[in-house]
């Protein structure tokens, strides 16, 4: 493979890196959202949040994609495909994130909460002081795998026409009739992306670890 | 935005052999995928170290790609090394082989959760090495991977739709080839996500229904 068309690999593993973190991004913030209520004792907060969840992880993320890049062009509103992409990812994502932060939440021990009333911590106080740092915490080993999984993922935007690694791979596949070669490469700088996220997310772990307080 | 259910109505036995072969690819794939990944998991566990190792390496590979690499690399790749495959039996052996990489992971879990207690005591009344295997590690394993198990069927339902872009005539090929030849992307994709939905639902509660029985027997 000749160096400009590594190099024009390497600028689609760029792509999909950018897109896998906006997605993640975005994806923690709809998160949080879910979560909050998910938890929540209003049942007209509760249950769409529970139908949301249901729903983005129980569809394949490939009919999710084909379904935002084909609805929302029927109800008027004709999008890059970068942004359906972005916003099938993120929904996506969202509701796994949602699942493993209330993971995170539900497992702070009551007893820390106990005592934080005791000393008279208010809630919100107990929330930014005991509860969000020690979920968040629990939560980091879970964000780290759902990254990696929406980098792999991200694979699939190709099919709504994202220019990013996999469709790279598939371009040059096709014109240089060589689809051993790109793919293994794609293959390989995927690989490469997901052994150093995971990496990172080990170091952020015992950072975490050194400084925690329970 | 309009929803015309009669176009669904007219292709019902299009739909109803794509859902078929949607199923077929998915029970054979999580079959043989559990078989293999459990003879992977036992023989890095048992087996001499070099194997070991290198089966480790494959996982990771098969673990840190996307699946959809995998299929291309299989299918379009395959021919420049003598393995031409048609969509589904290269769809059925790419995701058999995607699935043994995690069935082998949760059963190399498995394999190391059993108590070692239980191993050595059965070392101690002299049971033999395939007996300690099938009298005390499976039956005690099954229970502590059930859960993983049932959820890694749930994930390859979702993984079989991506069989589409090889041209597996699978539910998400038919469907959403019904969609664009009569321009009813809505209602198509529509029931497809349905279709899936209750797929995933219907299989995560027959997981926890399983569960519930099995527990039963825990041992631990």
């Amino acid at each position: 493979m000749s160096a400009r068309l590594f190099e024009l690999m390497l600028k689609a593993a760029g792509t999909t890196v950018v897109i896998s973190f906006v997605s993640i991004g975005i994806g923690l913030l709809i998160g949080i959202l879910v979560c909050a209520a998910k938890l929540s004792p209003r049942p007209w907060l509760r249950w769409p949040a529970v139908l949301f969840v249901s729903f983005f992880r129980g569809v394949p993320l490939l009919v999710q994609l084909l379904l935002i890049y084909n609805l929302l062009p029927a109800i008027g509103l004709a999008v890059p495909s970068l942004v359906a992409a972005l916003i099938g990812l993120s929904l996506c994502t969202a509701a796994y994130q949602a699942e493993n932060l209330r993971g995170g939440f539900t497992s702070v021990p009551r007893g820390l909460l106990e005592a934080a009333d005791m000393v008279g911590l208010s809630p919100w106080q107990q929330f930014r002081r005991i509860r969000a740092p020690i979920a968040l915490r629990l939560t980091v080993p879970a964000l780290v795998n759902e990254a990696i999984l929406i980098l792999k993922a991200s694979s699939l935007v190709s099919v709504v026409g994202v220019i990013e690694l996999t469709r790279t791979a598939q371009n040059l596949a096709a014109s240089t009739y060589e689809p051993l070669l790109f793919y293994s490469v794609a293959g390989g700088l995927y690989l490469a992306i997901n052994w150093m996220v995971a990496g990172g997310g080990s170091l952020t772990e015992r950072a975490l670890r050194r400084g925690r307080l329970a | 935005m309009s929803f015309d259910v009669s176009v669904i109505v007219a292709a019902l036995p299009a739909i109803l052999s794509g859902l078929k072969v949607t199923l077929g690819i998915w029970l054979a794939a999580t079959m043989m995928g559990a078989g293999l990944g459990f003879v992977v998991a036992a023989l890095r566990h048992f087996g001499p170290r070099p194997l070991g190792l290198a089966l480790r390496l494959a996982v990771e590979i098969l673990r840190g790609t996307p699946f959809l690499i995998q299929i291309f690399l299989l299918y379009f790749g395959g021919p420049f090394v003598g393995i031409s495959l048609d969509p589904v039996p290269a769809g059925l052996l790419g995701l058999t082989i995607y699935a043994a990489a995690y069935f082998s992971e949760i059963f190399r879990a498995g394999f190391a959760a059993v108590p070692r207690g239980h191993v050595e005591a059965a070392q101690c009344v002299g049971l033999s090495q395939t007996q300690i295997v099938r009298r005390i590690l499976i039956p005690e394993m099954t229970m502590l991977v059930l859960p993983q198990c049932v959820n890694m069927a749930v994930v390859l339902v979702k993984e079989t739709a991506v069989l589409s872009i090889i041209a597996v005539p699978e539910a998400t090929a038919v469907i959403s080839a019904l969609g664009s030849q009569q321009y009813a992307f809505v209602e198509s994709l529509f029931l497809l996500a349905i279709i899936y939905w209750g797929l995933v639902e219907a299989c995560g509660w027959a997981g926890r229904a399983l569960e519930t029985r099995l527990s039963k027997f825990r041992f631990a």
